[in-house]
């Protein structure tokens, strides 16, 4: 994912000179590089000094450029958060804020670098878009957007490296704003977002073995949100489930479930996320998920006891 | 992307020298009295002590066109100071007085911090720290532009304890930014007492920035042609700090170093008594 960044970026960059690189002493993948030695004045490093990144970009943007300030979700969301609500926010300035790592990926490195809560809170915040892209592809796709598109600042959720490829062979094409089904079955629908869409697709393949249609959905823009497109997929399943990687407050499952009643829908709605809780373990990506309860195995077992 | 865009024609608003400048002052003052009746609470003396600051950036140091946009930009970091804009900005012919006449009120568009999309209003400010490093990814931008212009910061004093303005201190020395001048309002006051008994390590103020790599210079912050000297004489090829040492409140007597007039409006026998002492600041 982030390389897939760089490299449209880079490709993005080299046609729109108005395109800016601001980083937080953050190791620029491969393409960044190439980014930053070709236009040596569009990449500022500020060093590890994130109010600072903001800041800047708030000041270029307002020049007309389109800066990207780039660093760990965390220290891109967290640490200067009062830069990005009133520099970038409340002037509605188009400043994309990549934040890499988001979730739990930088699994080893404790809780400091989990940025669990960072979709709520970067939603919470008017004039914001968040998008949080599933694979190498859909981050294409996104980038795209964000380098090209005419609104306010935007919240751009990556995960880290090695992510699978999820929707070659999706049903549908990459819309701003709207859901994409990646499958698209009658019983059950599966909306996830981000990393946790493959581990959707590992759910949604054992609920097909068991002889149920599924429907597998990637929320990729939690802000705006497709209501209208959630509205229909309530009405349209017996079943429907939310699995995500962000803390249990503000994000996509509350959504759906306020949309689910605002709807009166009839569908049995499940919503997993992380759990409201800082666990101290370490292990692989994998392994921490499963510490919230986010594994095939637990969501399955749910799923079947109700 | 550097396409010089060196505009002609370009002047500053100056009239009729140092004269001309405390006439104008005088008449700020007065000016923000009289709005200060019109709400309960205004900052009446945190524009008090920036005004000869502000005013010498917009009349002798930024330089404006014939269309009366100007080339360079000032940005109150300061935002509570932003009285001492408006009244300015009216002056220019940039703002209405019909705004100022509805300042915070219901169907007017000047709050007591300034907001981005006003016209004149370079960016919102209010929240304290956040202004100059806008400043600096400005004068960033200008240099990636090739655009002739500077830009003009005021900070306050209390504001510099903010982290963040060291965050953009020091970018702006490590980016060399030198069309980027700050002026410090050093009234000495803050919310709970003074700075120079909360934070004596402050001082001396101009070696905090040239250790961070910034050209600094300490003036009389009410007098016009010490604050312009400082710029005018500066060395160049690096960010300028102008430290302006002022006295918060100052114009009227009993507003002097008195911490309930940052925010307090006087009611009606205090604004008489005020506008009536009411003197131009010789220095």
């Amino acid at each position: 994912m982030r390389n897939t960044f760089a490299e449209t970026f880079y490709e993005a960059g080299k046609l729109d000179e108005r395109l800016c690189l601001v980083v937080a002493d953050i190791s620029p993948a491969g393409a960044i590089d190439r980014f930053r030695t070709q236009f040596p004045d569009r990449f500022v490093n500020t060093g590890v000094a994130e109010q600072i990144m903001i800041g800047m970009c708030a000041g270029m943007a307002l020049r007309g450029l389109r800066p990207f300030a780039y660093t760990i979700a965390t220290f891109a969301l967290f640490r200067p958060y009062e830069m990005v609500r009133d520099d970038l926010c409340y002037q509605n300035l188009p400043v994309t804020v990549v934040g890499i790592g988001g979730g739990l990926t930088y699994s080893t490195l404790g809780g400091t670098h989990h940025a669990q809560e960072d979709v709520a809170i970067a939603s919470a915040i008017p004039n914001m878009t968040v998008i949080a892209p599933c694979d190498p592809a859909e981050t294409r796709l996104v980038t795209g957007w964000c380098t090209t598109q005419q609104g306010g600042p935007v919240y751009l959720r990556l995960g880290k490296a090695g992510e699978p490829d999820l929707t070659g062979q999706a049903d549908e094409p990459w819309r701003f704003g709207r859901l994409r089904y990646l499958t698209r079955g009658r019983d059950v629908c599966i909306l996830s977002y981000g990393s946790t869409v493959k581990l959707a697709g590992e759910v949604a393949a054992h609920v097909r073995e068991q002889g149920r249609s599924v429907s597998l959905v990637s929320v990729h823009t939690l802000k705006p949100l497709d209501r209208e497109g959630i509205t229909q997929a309530l009405l349209t399943h017996d079943r429907v489930v939310v699995i995500e990687e962000l803390a249990p407050f503000g994000g996509l499952g509350p959504q759906v479930k306020a949309l689910a009643w605002d709807a009166a829908a009839r569908c049995r709605l499940d919503t997993f996320a992380l759990e409201d809780a800082f666990h101290h373990v370490y292990g692989s990506h994998g392994e921490l998920l499963s510490a919230h309860g986010l594994s095939r195995e637990a969501i399955v077992s749910r799923l079947e006891a109700t | 992307m550097k396409t010089a865009t060196v505009r002609a024609g370009l002047q500053t608003a100056s009239r009729g020298g140092i004269d001309a400048a405390r006439r104008r002052c005088l008449a700020y003052r007065r000016r923000i009295l009289d709005i200060s009746q019109q709400v309960s609470a205004l900052h009446v003396a945190p524009a008090f002590s920036c005004l000869e600051i502000v005013d010498t950036i917009y009349h002798e140091l930024m330089r404006w066109g014939a269309d009366g946009q100007s080339a360079d930009t000032f940005l109150m970091s300061k935002g509570h100071g932003c009285m001492a804009q408006y009244v300015i900005l009216e002056d220019l012919g940039i703002l209405r007085t019909d705004d100022l006449d509805r300042y915070c009120k219901a169907g007017g568009r000047l709050g007591a911090h300034p907001d981005y999309g006003v016209p004149g209003i370079a960016a919102s400010t209010g929240s304290l720290g956040h202004g100059l490093g806008m400043a600096v990814g400005m004068a960033y931008a200008d240099r990636l532009l090739g655009a002739d212009r500077s830009v003009y910061a005021l900070l306050g004093d209390g504001e510099m304890q903010e982290g963040s303005i060291w965050e953009a201190v020091m970018m702006a020395a490590n980016l060399r930014l030198d069309r980027l001048v700050a002026f410090a309002d050093v009234n000495d006051f803050q919310g709970l007492g003074r700075t120079s008994e909360t934070h004596p390590f402050f001082y001396p103020v101009p070696d905090k920035a040239i250790a961070f790599g910034w050209e600094a210079r300490e003036v009389n912050g009410h007098d016009h042609r010490a604050i312009l000297d400082a710029v005018r004489g500066r060395s160049g090829g690096r960010p300028l700090l102008v430290v302006c040492r002022t006295i918060k409140g100052k114009g009227v007597s009993y507003m002097e170093n008195v911490p309930i007039w940052h925010y307090r409006s006087p009611d009606r026998a205090e604004y008489q008594q005020a506008i009536g002492a009411l003197r131009e600041v010789t220095s």
